[in-house]
């Protein structure tokens, strides 16, 4: 599946209270967490999204606590797809588990600006910036991740190990 | 082939020979957590697996302590959630009210965790296990339902940085000051995808609290773990904190391949300070004098412990915390509570006009029990200083060691004990 959307870029070392503010992690619901998604880097930051838009950020996106919370926030902010230089560890498994698409774009997501548009082809690892004529190329999944995102996540990959489904 | 402690320890609890960093293996776990944030979420994704039991009741643990004592309604329910799981499921150690503590120190105290094992928790300073010699890593809560239904989760084997300190320590230095020294020099993403391998001389001769505050920070430095070597400290504090006593000693092999090394002479440092907004914005603490502040942390998983009680107490006996600053002080669990009592500690704090708390994390993650207002400025023990993490997007913190911030609140702005 391929994904369209506006770029809004944030910067680097976007932390989990940045993305979802601890004290508001008093539920699981997707919907409320995507409410107050990068509220602790701006209040009403997800004003600006509308479904199907991409985040771009810069380096070590995600740093901070294990919170799944935070790949939950902005999936329920309608955002399918976060593009940066590089993620935090265990931001980036849990966003994989949750089913967040994340693209390592390296030094090249600094040529994404604010307000392009994007195109997402996960099966190439390629990003398409239409508005500058760009193509970045991503490196490809490690087969670990490739097994989840196969198995629909890892709660179906799981569930397939359990005799379950 | 010589070997990191890093391998040596994921080799023993998985069947796949451990040959290069970046291979996948997959791995038996010696113990799971998760946390009143974490563990609703890891119930929720257990349900959908649709597993009906915990791989082993005696190797889930659940510690209730980031709200506690709870702080509204939505938290309180949540505790509800975790609650009726750990008895559904019989679970041996579900730690919630009176027998509670912060997760990361109580663990270690309680025996739970020791030298060799290999643990996954749903909190990023899960690493803090590093300390007694395991390899602890934190994930989300989806992955540890996995580690909870199965008993096993993949690590991807990291690469290490060796890091050594040597020199002699001066007074008032301690492991808080040694790990800030370590996260202001390579970066908050130095370590990232890594474990970092402490020894030297300083490290041979630091207790296992010390090191505890140290492993607890590998992941502000981006790292996957924090590990010190199995040795005499270690087995006197497992002998201390009843878990068998290890009959083995465990380090790296001579010649073991790491990454980088990184090597500190602590000969004549100063106490160091993290600033705003990133644990790596290091600072020696006499550069940030004038610095005046409204509130003071001791406590946390990083230095709640009772030498960091000890440490904060001599600092504060016979003084006064500043009439501008409320020095909040949260021994971070009930042992640890105890043995102030026991050693007059609670009565030099409140002597000295401290407010003495519960157990908790609170206000190290903005939780409650100690929140900044718009503009205010806090020296804090615990480990991270992101924006808006205390309270308000407009307040600011300070990461400092016990005697840092106890001097701090003496002095009403940034001020190390040589200070006073």
């Amino acid at each position: 599946m391929n994904y369209k959307g506006k770029a809004h870029k944030v910067g680097d070392h976007i932390d989990t209270d940045a993305i979802i503010p601890a004290r508001l992690l008093v539920t699981t619901d997707a919907a409320k967490l995507g409410e107050n998604c990068l509220s602790g880097l701006e209040p009403g930051w997800v004003r600006r999204v509308r479904k199907g838009d991409i985040l771009v950020a810069g380096r070590n996106f995600g740093c901070g606590s294990s919170r799944e919370h935070a790949p939950i926030a902005i999936l329920g902010a309608g955002i399918p797809v976060v593009v940066a230089h590089s993620f935090a560890r265990i931001f980036y498994r849990n966003a994989f588990n949750m089913g967040l698409l994340l693209m390592e774009a390296g030094d090249d997501a600094e040529k994404i600006q604010d307000g392009d548009t994007l195109e997402i082809i996960p099966a190439e690892g390629r990003i398409r910036d239409a508005t500058r004529s760009l193509d970045i190329v991503c490196p490809p999944l490690p087969e670990s991740m490739s097994a989840i995102i196969a198995a629909g996540g890892l709660v179906g990959h799981v569930k397939r190990r359990l005799g379950k489904s | 082939m010589p070997k990191t402690l890093t391998q040596k320890i994921i080799q023993a609890h998985s069947d796949e020979a451990v040959e290069r960093d970046g291979q996948i293996a997959q791995c038996r776990l010696s113990l799971v957590l998760a946390n009143d944030i974490t563990a609703p979420l890891a119930i929720k994704s257990f349900r959908a697996m649709k597993a009906d039991k915990v791989f082993d009741r005696d190797k889930v643990v659940f510690v209730m302590d980031h709200f506690t004592p709870q702080k509204d309604i939505d938290s309180a329910n949540q505790v509800l959630i975790c609650r009726a799981f750990a008895k559904e499921q019989n679970i041996t150690h579900y730690y919630e009210g009176g027998n509670c503590g912060v997760e990361h120190t109580l663990l270690p105290e309680q025996g739970l965790v020791g030298p060799g094992d290999l643990v996954i928790g749903a909190d990023s300073h899960t690493c803090t296990y590093g300390g007694v010699g395991a390899f602890a890593t934190g994930m989300g809560s989806t992955d540890i339902a996995a580690g909870m239904a199965l008993g096993e989760t993949w690590l991807k084997i990291p690469s290490a940085i060796r890091v050594e300190y040597t020199g002699i320590m001066p007074e008032w230095l301690r492991a808080k000051d040694l790990i800030l020294m370590l996260i202001g020099e390579i970066g908050v993403d130095g370590a990232l995808y890594r474990a970092l391998e402490f020894g030297g001389p300083v490290v041979d001769a630091l207790p296992v609290e010390g090191r505890l505050t140290m492993a607890n920070m590998a992941i502000e430095a981006g790292g996957k773990a924090g590990l010190f070597p199995v040795d005499a400290q270690t087995k006197a504090y497992c002998a201390e904190h009843g878990r068998p006593e290890p009959n083995f000693t465990l380090a790296a092999d001579e010649g073991a391949p790491y990454e980088r090394k990184v090597i500190f002479d602590v000969t004549g440092m100063e106490p160091l300070v993290a600033c705003p907004h990133l644990p790596s914005n290091v600072k020696p603490v006499s550069e940030l004098a004038d610095t005046p502040i409204q509130q003071v942390i001791i406590g946390s998983c990083t230095n709640g412990r009772i030498s960091d009680m000890r440490d904060a107490a001599n600092v504060l006996r016979g003084r006064k915390v500043d009439r501008n600053v409320r020095c909040i002080v949260l021994p971070s669990t009930p042992e640890v509570w105890k043995q102030c009592l026991r050693e007059g500690l609670l009565e030099i704090f409140m002597e000295a006009g401290c407010v003495v708390g519960p157990c908790t994390c609170g206000p190290c993650l903005g939780g409650h029990m100690g929140i900044l207002g718009d503009g205010e400025r806090a020296v804090s023990t615990t480990n991270r200083n992101f924006r808006g993490r205390m309270g308000s997007l407009d307040s600011e913190v300070y990461l400092a060691s016990p005697v840092v911030a106890a001097a701090s609140a003496v002095v009403g702005s940034v001020a190390g004990p040589a200070q006073l």
